[in-house]
């Protein structure tokens, strides 16, 4: 609960050192302030997990949202770091930004914390609408108008599914208590109506959109490349992951009873998402663009986790989160580097980056093979233990379409390798920042640790 | 002692590497490939020749999937091992005259991938076998996409999404068993217990098998081979072919078969047809080619179906034929790798029909192009001749018309490579070859090595075969008796 204060208060706070002009406060404050929240949420976490819903059963602190809330956190901070000196270049109204982004994660822990489905939508719309602020931040720029705009008109239709879907189930169930619900059919397992049936498929209409699945995926590609690029960053990891979260507590608790309905209709959500992303990815020419369709296909894999629901359901979502999360974040900083100094986001500006920046061609060289999933990278723990899930249930033709899907996905991380080692430029060195070496270096630490040791993370839930 | 010695001293290798530049780099590379022999070398004084797993490591991994970092050696583990072990340093030793850009790298990433490759060659659980696997192709991957030739882009995706959409096939497999076991584990010998239908292990089987054909290659699944092969720097070659491939042929040995036999039983006639197939279709095209990087390649890929058509015929002739040829045949690719890479340095081409009359200017050379090809095309009293006599034996006692055919590889052997070195060596110089000055310094070390090793195999083989005996023996007898069982 603490956490979630902190990260309240935190952004009324900088919009304060934002109005008395301590600019220069602002990077400290918010780390300060993100670091204590990560430090209750580390002290919340407990070995037992007993914890049981608070505030009329609005919210439930567990080791499943501690968890959930650490990696949503720690990869804020990490994009924060990265964004020192990023947002002045764009306005000087900077406070705003690192004051939006706050808000935002602070939904993101509502959407990881909640136990009612009223504080499910509510978490959703506090990120949501911060979100859509942050697409279109660069004002004066056609691109960020036009993400900014779609994401809102479809951002808000898929919210009136997602709203309608609750009221359904409300009107079926009379509760919106994610327990009343549950326990309700479990006790009506004959006599549910189509109402409530029709609820659930809304709800993962809903849902599906905001996880970016196909065909709910129109908005990703053009709202991912026309935000800034950190936004893009933040929303394809942090945004991602807390949906995830939320979708996974949500059917998990209320509607696993009921999976026969569902499954099937998840199933070839999955398979369409899996295919769409990775083929689609194959023919970009813009890595930012790639990374917004590979956004797309990992959703696909994480969708695995729901399809295939059992008990270690969240510990693989979490897995592959965290290895999604901490990949992309090195791809999107190694991005705005690259597009800082040749103005272009396609994969040729990548050309013989390795002569000139051989460390920033290592780490970003180890995010590919962890987003292609291979062994010894925190990315091949995620697949591995999503396709362990989904064998667990007996779900053989998915995971070999998956299998299919990771080898396409091969061709399109490894552009970026071929264009980095293999091909040659004329290119004068990148400059890059110790913070960006900071945080680029740790994530890819990150990414071989957990690959060659994940049992420290993998008990966590 | 335990073996979790050998498999992370090149880890730590690699990381050292790194820090050195240019030549120091390659001196700390043969330095720290030599300790490691020298490191099998004592495991090989201490190890006990019988059929049990001995400096046995196993700590838990991740204890909540039954995943454990659980490795040992037995008698066939161990003449993997010492065949990593002896031809890693003897590739490094080829490379002495060359210079590399990024020298560091390049020697740490050979030093990674024989890492891998020890994984693999010792792992007693899937998964870590898993890792291993991929762990040894990452680097040969990088080795030849950036040190290669001027196709080797495309070559080289094209054999890495091969390898991997097969790897990644075995894995579904090798987590099938695993959620098959009782106890929720990866271990090699729960597997092995496993009494599952028929269906089931030929589903398993297959699985496997992709993986393992494409790595050998086995027809019709080498098509990335010829290519590789020959866009790849040669010490790139030589690791593919010389022990990358072998990962193939032990995985049937320690993977494959035991875990399903009675896919096995259902598959094994047709998969010994495609190796005898893959064995005259590769000699055929080997006659014909006009480079000879890749002329090598293809009587590799000649090799490697008798290999395969030995194992699946599963007697202990067979299995210990495989064992023993495995050893030759990595050091005679090494040698003819080694040999064409003289050339071509020297000559700036790999043309058959451009050279001749080598062996006037060069007679050490000569001599040792000699020895290398009489070891390749089996002549008594050479390496190569033992395991392929054992294999064709092996084959013999599955099926007498296959054996002729499979035969002809000693025959064709003898057509294309005595061509080769006629055409190459003997005759008339040319302008070209005129130039050719005569080996020296390390290529003499180096050659002089694979020589003598070629002749003392040759002429006595018996300790080499006595290394894997007892394993061979009672993996054969156990699966022996599977078979009978199911016949009752």
């Amino acid at each position: 609960m603490s956490t979630l204060i902190i990260i309240s208060t935190l952004p009324i706070l900088l919009l304060y050192l934002g109005l008395y002009k301590a600019q220069k406060a602002l990077l400290p404050v918010t780390l300060i302030g993100l670091i204590a929240a990560l430090g209750c949420t580390v002290a919340s976490y407990t070995s037992a997990d007993t914890a049981t819903p608070i505030y009329s059963g609005m919210m439930l602190f567990n080791n499943f949202s501690a968890v959930f809330s650490g990696i949503t956190i720690i990869t804020t901070i990490l994009i924060i770091l990265l964004s020192r000196g990023y947002f002045e270049k764009i306005s000087n109204h900077i406070a705003e930004y690192y004051a939006i982004i706050l808000f935002a994660l602070a939904g993101v822990i509502v959407m990881v914390s909640f136990y009612n489905l009223v504080m499910l939508f509510i978490g959703i719309e506090i990120m949501s609408v911060s979100l859509y602020i942050l697409a279109g931040i660069k004002k004066t720029d056609f691109a960020s108008n036009e993400a900014a705009l779609k994401y809102f008109l479809m951002g808000a239709f898929s919210t009136g599914f997602l709203l309608f879907g609750i009221a359904l189930i409300y009107g079926s169930t009379g509760s919106f208590n994610l327990e009343t619900i549950r326990n309700w059919v479990i006790q009506n397992p004959h006599s549910i109506d189509p109402m409530f049936y029709a609820g659930i498929l809304l709800i993962v209409v809903g849902l599906c959109f905001k996880v970016g699945a196909a065909p709910f995926h129109f908005w990703t590609p053009d709202v991912y490349e026309g935000s800034p690029t950190l936004i893009t960053a933040f929303m394809s990891t942090v945004a991602k992951t807390a949906a995830f979260a939320a979708f996974l507590r949500l059917f998990s608790a209320c509607f696993a009873p009921v999976s026969d309905f569902w499954v099937p209709v998840l199933l070839v959500i999955t398979i369409i998402t899996l295919f769409i992303g990775n083929i689609t990815a194959l023919y970009q020419q813009s890595f930012k663009r790639m990374l917004a369709f590979s956004s797309i296909s990992h959703a696909g894999y994480l969708l695995f986790a729901i399809v295939a629901l059992g008990a270690s359901s969240a510990n693989s979502v979490f897995m592959y989160a965290t290895a999604y999360s901490i990949a992309s974040i090195i791809a999107f900083g190694a991005l705005i580097l690259v597009q800082q100094q040749s103005g272009s986001d396609n994969f040729d500006s990548f050309n013989g980056l390795a002569k000139k920046n051989p460390f920033l061609a290592v780490v970003l060289t180890i995010a590919m093979l962890s987003l292609a999933g291979i062994p010894l990278t925190a990315g091949f723990i995620g697949k591995f233990f999503m396709f362990s899930g989904a064998l667990l249930q007996f779900k053989l033709v998915l995971v070999l379409l998956a299998v299919v899907n990771a080898v396409i996905s091969i061709f399109y991380y490894f552009r970026v390798i071929i264009a980095m080692y293999f091909r040659d430029a004329e290119r004068a060195e990148l400059t890059v920042p110790v913070y960006y070496q900071l945080v680029l270096g740790f994530a890819a630490l990150v990414t071989i640790l957990i690959g060659i040791y994940p049992g420290f993370i993998s008990n966590l839930i | 002692m335990t073996v979790s010695i050998l498999i992370f001293l090149p880890v730590v290798a690699a990381l050292a590497v790194l820090l050195f530049k240019n030549n120091a780099a390659k001196h700390a590379a043969l330095t720290f490939a030599v300790a490691e022999l020298v490191v099998a070398a004592l495991f090989l004084s201490k190890f006990v020749p019988d059929a049990s797993f001995q400096f046995v490591t196993d700590v838990p991994w991740i204890p909540k999937f039954g995943i454990y970092f659980n490795a040992g050696i037995d008698g066939i583990s161990m003449m993997m091992v010492l065949l990593t072990t002896l031809l890693v340093p003897l590739i490094i030793l080829t490379t002495y005259k060359h210079q590399y850009k990024n020298a560091n790298a390049f020697y740490a990433l050979i030093l990674f991938m024989q890492a891998g490759l020890l994984v693999v060659f010792t792992a007693l659980d899937g998964f870590l076998f898993y890792v291993g696997w991929e762990a040894a192709l990452i680097p040969i991957y990088f080795i030849c996409s950036l040190w290669g030739g001027e196709n080797r882009i495309k070559v080289t995706i094209k054999f890495f999404i091969y390898t991997f959409s097969g790897s990644l096939i075995m894995l579904l497999a090798i987590i099938y068993l695993y959620l098959q076991t009782p106890e929720k584990t990866y271990d090699i010998f729960h597997f092995y217990n496993l009494a599952l239908g028929a269906k089931q292990q030929s589903w398993v089987f297959l699985a496997f098998f992709l993986a393992f054909a494409i790595k050998m290659p086995l027809f019709p699944f080498h098509t990335w081979q010829p290519d590789t092969y020959t866009e790849a720097p040669t010490a790139g070659t030589m690791l593919l072919a010389g022990i990358m491939l072998k990962m193939g042929i032990y995985g049937v040995i320690r993977w494959l078969i035991p875990n399903a036999p009675l896919g096995y039983m259902q598959w094994y006639s047709i998969v010994i047809v495609l190796a005898v197939i893959g064995i005259v279709y590769a000699s055929i095209i080997a006659i014909r080619q006009k480079d000879g990087k890749r002329l090598v390649a293809y009587s590799s890929i000649a090799h490697v179906g008798l290999i395969a058509a030995g194992i699946f015929a599963w007697s202990v002739q067979g299995l210990q034929g495989a064992m023993i040829q495995m050893l030759s045949h990595g050091i005679n690719v090494v040698g003819m790798f080694f040999i064409w890479d003289i050339i071509s340095t020297r000559l700036g081409t790999r043309e058959i029909s451009q050279l001749g009359g080598i062996a006037k200017v060069a007679p050490k050379f000569a001599l040792a192009f000699l020895i290398i090809v009489l070891g390749t095309v089996a002549l008594p009293l050479t390496n190569g001749f033992v395991g392929e006599f054992m294999l064709l034996y092996s084959v013999f006692t599955v099926n007498i018309y296959l054996v002729a055919v499979a035969g002809l590889t000693m025959i064709f052997g003898a057509v294309y490579m005595l061509r080769m070195y006629k055409q190459v060596m003997q005759g008339e110089t040319n302008a070209l070859t005129a130039t050719f000055t005569d080996i020296t310094g390390t290529e003499k070390l180096a050659l002089c090595i694979i020589c003598a090793l070629i002749i003392v195999i040759g002429i006595y083989p018996q300790p080499i075969l006595h290394i894997s005996d007892a394993a061979v023996t009672k993996l054969v007898q156990t699966l022996n008796f599977k078979f009978y069982q199911q016949k009752l």
